[in-house]
């Protein structure tokens, strides 16, 4: 391969890497959002539960091809040496460690959360439940990655993608946190119970 | 393993098929003394860890026909085969007695508080345990305390005894509760499968039962199931405890064969002191009765069964011709509704509606009964336990029994004014 | 007892009261057998299910969040 052609090849994988990487970003913030809407749902149900479940789970799988394009083409680019152990192995990457580290860590715990979920029937509700809290860390640190590891914020609909991610993730932070501040007592349930919902009538015997 | 040769040996009678068995016959002032126990009753041939003997036990017990005093009525040797089959079970005696207007389980411990425990501990060898653990109502803990130090005194029993102080919620006397509140010190009920009698406290096969059950398996221990059987009827063999309140002239707690005229056990009380118009029998859970048709009926499940009502755990409320029942019944259902576990949706919100409905009903605002039939049909069986099945089934035999009340508040005007069922303040949630 | 690959006949849902939620998403994916109380807890049906909808039983198995819902053989 000419020198050119190698050049041209580097620019390429660096180009797919940075690509698949944002939409590694938009396909996660949808993830959290989707889970988020998943969990608070909407009590008169025009919207079915199970669909959003089920696009919270289909948007997963997306997030998992694009992380392997993103990291196959990061670790093949010639030009920048960040090797394979930093996969998984955060803040072991030859090349600017701390921000390639916090996009390791944002798949250790991604992939925590991902693993059990696959293995949710045999591990039982509590130990699941326990590590799909970690998504809530996995996030920030795949954010704090795209800040630090990628130089495209300059691009002005980049930095709109990167901060709509933003604003629609902390939304829904916001919209969890509520949910678990409000309370899940009786009391608060009963609180929030659907009216009565035949029309009255007058005694009948 | 039947061992054919180990013949049970029935004591000698002391008592005659009179009664009362478990209760002292006269005035007490206070629980009676090992001594005394062993005076009236003879001492009991504990079986040990004889293994035939333990069948024969549990083959007597089946004999006599004994079922549970708790309300469920389940036969009680079949529990006892049951827990015996287990490795390493325990024996928990269950005297939480959460039913507000109960009183025999507290009266029972509280007056002979031995037979109590030796049915405990005949319990405990006959299933294999090394440990039986009694859970008492805190109004009688210090009694239970008293008699079980007297027997590690007098070194009387083989096994280990726990006392543990109930719970003072009302789930916190069902079966599953109890071990749970033993356990972990919550007193909610946890999801059958499993069986209690497969794995309850600490994992171990469990056998739960009424405090007052096994005072009727330390009689039989030492009489014999043909006596059990003398008092009762063949189907319900043997004696009761009832609580008789409302308007009664002398509330009490009192020993009954089962079959006796329900009149009759009203005498037992001093009789209705205002004419009655309807019982309340069973417990909070229990089941209304039109009075005039339950008087002539024999008090036993078979008895009442055609009037929808079974003997429960011995609770008889008269309701006088000068009370409102559906304003008694809305107060009891929203009791209950309260002391739900919270832990079913339909149980916690079902109660909710239905007490909701009830209360207008008895307050005679629009109210709509199809809704209220309705949701009775959604709260029964959709539980983890039996709490919403007991409130729905006070709530339809009101509906029944109070049919022409629910008229007059239709109209828009009630009869009663009095109000005879305690019930406890209402508890913040 | 959960049956992973049981394609016997007599197979019931049945569902853990005090783990359910009332998500609903039983419902959603199974309206033959369940439906929703007025408080939107699952009203299960106690028939066998039938071998046509033994698939969607399964997923509906697997998408209650709270792993309440169980498939069995029917204990008579």
């Amino acid at each position: 391969m000419s020198a050119a052609a190698a050049v041209a090849g580097s620019q390429g994988l660096w180009l797919v890497s940075r690509g698949s990487g944002l939409a590694l970003l938009v396909a996660f913030s949808a993830v959290v959002v989707a889970g988020v809407a998943a969990r608070l749902g909407s009590e008169t149900g025009r919207w079915r539960r199970l669909a959003v479940a089920e696009l919270h789970r289909t948007l997963a799988l997306f997030c998992v091809a694009f992380l392997g394009l993103h990291v196959v083409t990061a670790i093949l680019d010639p030009f920048v040496t960040i090797g394979w152990a930093a996969t998984v192995l955060p803040f072991a990457s030859g090349y600017r460690a701390l921000a390639i580290g916090l996009g390791t860590l944002a798949v250790d715990l991604g992939g925590a959360v991902l693993l059990t979920s696959l293995l949710r029937r045999r591990l039982g509700y509590r130990a699941w439940r326990a590590v799909h809290w970690l998504a809530y860390l996995a996030w920030p640190a795949a954010f704090a990655h795209s800040l630090t590891a990628g130089n495209d914020l300059r691009i002005w609909w980049v930095a709109l993608i990167e901060w709509g991610c933003a604003a629609a993730v902390a939304t829904a932070v916001v919209a969890r946190l509520l949910h678990v501040i409000r309370g899940t007592t009786p009391a608060s349930q009963l609180a929030d119970t659907p009216a009565r919902t035949s029309p009255r009538e007058r005694t009948s015997t | 393993m039947r061992a054919t040769q180990t013949q049970y040996q029935a004591g000698s009678v002391r008592q005659a098929s009179t009664l009362p068995r478990m209760l002292p016959a006269g005035f007490a002032a206070g629980p009676t003394s090992l001594a005394d126990h062993v005076a009236r009753y003879g001492p009991v041939a504990f079986p040990g860890p004889d293994h035939g003997r333990c069948e024969a036990l549990i083959e007597e017990v089946e004999r006599s026909g004994l079922t549970g005093r708790g309300g469920a009525a389940f036969p009680t040797a079949r529990k006892l085969a049951a827990t015996a089959a287990g490795q390493h079970p325990v024996v928990v005696a269950n005297g939480t007695e959460a039913e507000p207007a109960s009183a025999k389980d507290k009266v029972l411990l509280a007056r002979s508080p031995h037979l109590v425990l030796d049915g405990a501990v005949l319990a405990a060898e006959i299933v294999g345990a090394q440990e039986a653990v009694i859970v008492a109502h805190h109004a009688v803990r210090d009694i239970t305390d008293q008699a079980v130090s007297e027997r590690i005194r007098a070194g009387v029993d083989r096994i280990r005894i726990r006392v543990v102080t109930a719970a003072d919620r009302f789930v916190g006397g069902e079966a599953s509760a109890v071990v749970h509140w033993v356990g972990a010190g919550i007193a909610t009920p946890t999801a059958t499968p499993p069986r209690l009698s497969e794995r309850g406290l600490g994992g171990a096969p469990t056998l739960v039962q009424n405090v007052e059950t096994l005072a009727h398996v330390a009689l039989i221990a030492r009489y014999g199931a043909s006596w059990f059987r003398s008092a009762g009827t063949p189907q319900e063999p043997g004696s009761m405890l009832v609580t008789i309140l409302g308007a009664v002239r002398e509330p009490c707690v009192h020993e009954i064969a089962l079959g006796t005229p329900t009149g009759e056990v009203l005498g037992l009380a001093g009789g209705p002191s205002a004419p009655l118009q309807a019982l309340l029998i069973g417990g909070y859970s229990g089941t209304w009765v039109d009075a005039a048709e339950a008087t002539g009926r024999p008090f036993s499940s078979a008895g009442l069964a055609d009037l929808g009502a079974g003997v429960g755990a011995g609770l008889i409320a008269a309701l006088p011709e000068n009370a409102c029942g559906l304003r008694e019944t809305a107060k009891v259902v929203r009791y209950l509704a309260d002391e739900s576990a919270g832990q079913c949706g339909p149980c916690l919100f079902g109660l909710d509606a239905v007490a909701g409905e009830v209360e207008r009903l008895a307050d005679g605002r629009t109210s709509d009964l199809r809704l209220l039939r309705r949701w009775l049909g959604q709260v029964e069986g959709r539980g983890a336990c039996r709490h919403p099945d007991g409130a729905a089934r006070l709530v339809r035999s009101a509906l029944e029994v109070f049919a022409a009340e629910l008229r007059q508040h239709a109209e828009g005007w009630c009869a009663g004014t009095a109000s005879v069922l305690p019930l406890p303040p209402r508890r913040q949630r | 007892m959960t049956i992973r690959t049981g394609r016997g006949p007599g197979m019931v849902l049945r569902v853990d009261a005090i783990a359910c939620d009332g998500r609903g998403l039983c419902a959603d994916m199974v309206p033959e057998l369940i439906t929703l109380d007025d408080w939107g807890f699952p009203i299960i049906s106690r028939e066998v299910v039938p071998a046509r909808l033994l698939g969607d039983a399964r997923i509906a198995v697997g998408a209650c969040p709270k792993l309440a819902l169980r498939l069995e053989r029917q204990r008579d």
